[in-house]
């Protein structure tokens, strides 16, 4: 009974997909197109305005394309607007905190989840703990500190507080992966008659190389793109980071040379763009891998 | 093997340097600024005993008020924005694009890595109003939405901020969320399917459900860092203006540093880590027993 008006409108039917299939792929393209609209133009925008004169910026609409194309802008950031020495500085703060928190937090993360004695949950929460507290709790005490010690003045308050606050996160991710180590790799090892600190760096260390990699790229973009605590303990203007130097751009030019400021943003997220292309999969896994353990 | 993986000298060799760095420049300084709050004075003019004194100010300081208020607006009003857009980008990355969404995502994911304090003067440019319209003030102007200076009143400057800091990090947490929803066996999203349930319905009944865990990670891990706010906040408004976008963070800063007042700044800061400790344990609390009814 309802088999022969099911023929005809088989037809329709399938039509009435197709467009729908059609209308889809045509919604699907066009949130692609607002996506890459949203993410690239104002950055794309930024690196153009980069190239521009004074007058381009005083005198043209600011969609304009530079009249010329002025590369001494990077110079001048560079060099007068001294993102050379800032990117310097963060370098040198930045090397010596990575290296001793992948150090220390590896070593503790073993310590705390291989090595087998009383109270190392307890311990491993304290660490936790450290996660959640804001920065400004512990600011005052160390600029005295740091003060009193002499240390001002110098990138050591830097160095020492970026390996402290990078401790809680690196502890907490490389325990997490050590848990996840299979247990008879390290039985193996002991019944070879290794001992503890030969377990760790020769079998503990390099297992983990992939994690201590992801762990020092995450702390690596902390530190780098890190404001408060620089701002905080850079006292004179030889020490400033880049981010402390970008901020206080705009005061040494008095707010008129927009070429040179828009060359020293753009130097920031062109450096980005570079490693960023070289190991973005690796920079997306650290990050959210970071993340849900956070 | 239980006594070389409980071999003290070891675990003290291993576990001492991290804790030791974490116990003096991190818990030492949080006990310290405790002590601070009953204080009043800084470094140069030394320390005086106060009592609860900070505490009552806290109390009837109209400013701490509107920064608490503030701190609370931003947060919420962020972190429902990085984690919904995030949502969406995720259900996008699954059930839009499939197999190609790699590109996409590595796109959206990019500005995560840029430096916050890059991001802000670029945007700060792109919604100048001098030398000329910025780049968005000129697309808002040409859809017939004047607005004049953004960053000139509470709500304009309010906008941009919460804009720029979704725009910032929508990517992190589409990726974050993504991973989540990959998890979802295809045989349960199949066998849905074929019960009729798609699109809005089968997000809302099957997929909202299955990916509540890694939902209330994001969310978790979105509100810890939005009350922190201070980047954003300082490169972009500098808190304006007057101080209609002055964080909490921002407010310590300026109570210690600008006006000297450590034993103050100390409250205030004591103050954001109990709001920090409070929201994360009344989130878990929540979902807890959501997951329980559910």
């Amino acid at each position: 009974m309802t088999a022969p008006p099911r023929e005809p409108r088989a037809q329709p039917r399938i039509a009435a997909i197709r467009r729908r299939r059609r209308t889809r792929g045509a919604g699907r393209n066009l949130l692609i197109a607002v996506l890459v609209v949203i993410e690239v133009v104002p950055l794309a925008w930024l690196v153009l305005s980069s190239f521009k004169s004074q007058a381009d910026f005083i005198d043209s609409p600011a969609w304009e394309l530079p009249k010329h194309w002025l590369f001494g802008n990077y110079a001048d950031a560079w060099t007068s607007g001294r993102i050379g020495l800032y990117i310097r500085n963060s370098l040198l703060a930045t090397a010596p905190s990575l290296a001793l928190i992948i150090l220390f937090g590896v070593a503790a993360g073993f310590a705390l989840e291989v090595l087998i004695w009383r109270g190392r949950r307890q311990v491993l929460l304290g660490f936790l703990l450290g996660i959640m507290v804001p920065g400004q709790m512990i600011l005052l005490p160390l600029f005295r500190i740091y003060l009193q010690a002499g240390l001002s003045g110098t990138l050591w308050p830097l160095i020492i507080t970026y390996t402290a606050t990078g401790m809680p996160l690196t502890v907490f991710m490389m325990a997490t992966y050590f848990r996840a180590i299979p247990r008879e790799i390290l039985e193996a090892a002991t019944l070879d008659g290794a001992s503890t600190l030969g377990i760790f760096w020769r079998i503990g260390f390099p297992l983990a190389r992939n994690a201590v990699f992801t762990v020092a790229l995450v702390q690596f973009f902390f530190i780098w793109n890190d404001l408060l605590i620089a701002l905080t303990f850079t006292t004179n203007d030889n020490l400033r980071t880049v981010q402390v130097g970008l901020l206080n751009f705009t005061g040494q030019y008095g707010e008129t040379a927009y070429g040179p400021l828009f060359a020293a943003i753009s130097i920031n997220v062109l450096g980005a763009l570079v490693l960023y292309l070289l190991i973005n999969q690796r920079i997306i896994k650290g990050m959210t891998a970071g993340a849900v353990k956070g | 093997m239980r006594s070389v993986l409980g071999d003290r000298r070891a675990i003290a060799v291993l576990l001492t340097p991290a804790l030791l760095v974490y116990t003096l420049v991190m818990l030492v300084p949080m006990g310290w600024s405790l002590g601070y709050t009953f204080t009043q004075g800084n470094l140069i003019q030394g320390f005086t005993f106060n009592g609860l004194g900070n505490f009552r100010k806290l109390w009837q300081d109209p400013q701490a008020h509107s920064a608490l208020w503030f701190t609370f607006k931003y947060g919420i009003v962020v972190s429902v924005g990085q984690v919904l857009l995030g949502y969406l980008l995720a259900l996008l990355y699954v059930f839009v694009l499939r197999r190609s969404s790699a590109l996409i995502r590595t796109l959206v994911f990019f500005p995560v890595i840029l430096p916050t304090v890059a991001v802000a003067l670029m945007f700060q440019k792109l919604f100048a109003v001098a030398p000329q319209n910025g780049l968005a003030n000129a697309a808002t102007e040409a859809l017939g939405i004047h607005h004049g200076d953004w960053f000139a009143s509470s709500t304009g400057a309010f906008i941009v901020l919460v804009i720029m800091d979704v725009w910032r990090s929508m990517g992190f947490y589409g990726v974050l969320i993504y991973a989540g929803l990959l998890d979802i066996p295809e045989e349960m999203l199949e066998s849905a399917r074929l019960e009729g349930a798609t699109g809005w319905r089968l997000v809302k009944h099957i997929v909202l459900p299955l990916s509540w865990p890694v939902l209330i990670s994001a969310v978790v891990f979105s509100i810890n860092g939005t009350l922190k706010v201070f980047d954003s906040v300082l490169a972009l408004t500098n808190g304006g203006p007057g101080s209609d976008t002055t964080p909490l963070t921002l407010y310590m800063f300026r109570t210690a540093f600008s006006y000297g007042d450590y034993g103050y700044g100390s409250t205030i800061a004591s103050l954001l880590t109990v709001v920090c400790l409070g929201v994360t344990l009344i989130i878990f609390r929540l979902s807890r027993r959501d997951l329980t009814k559910g």
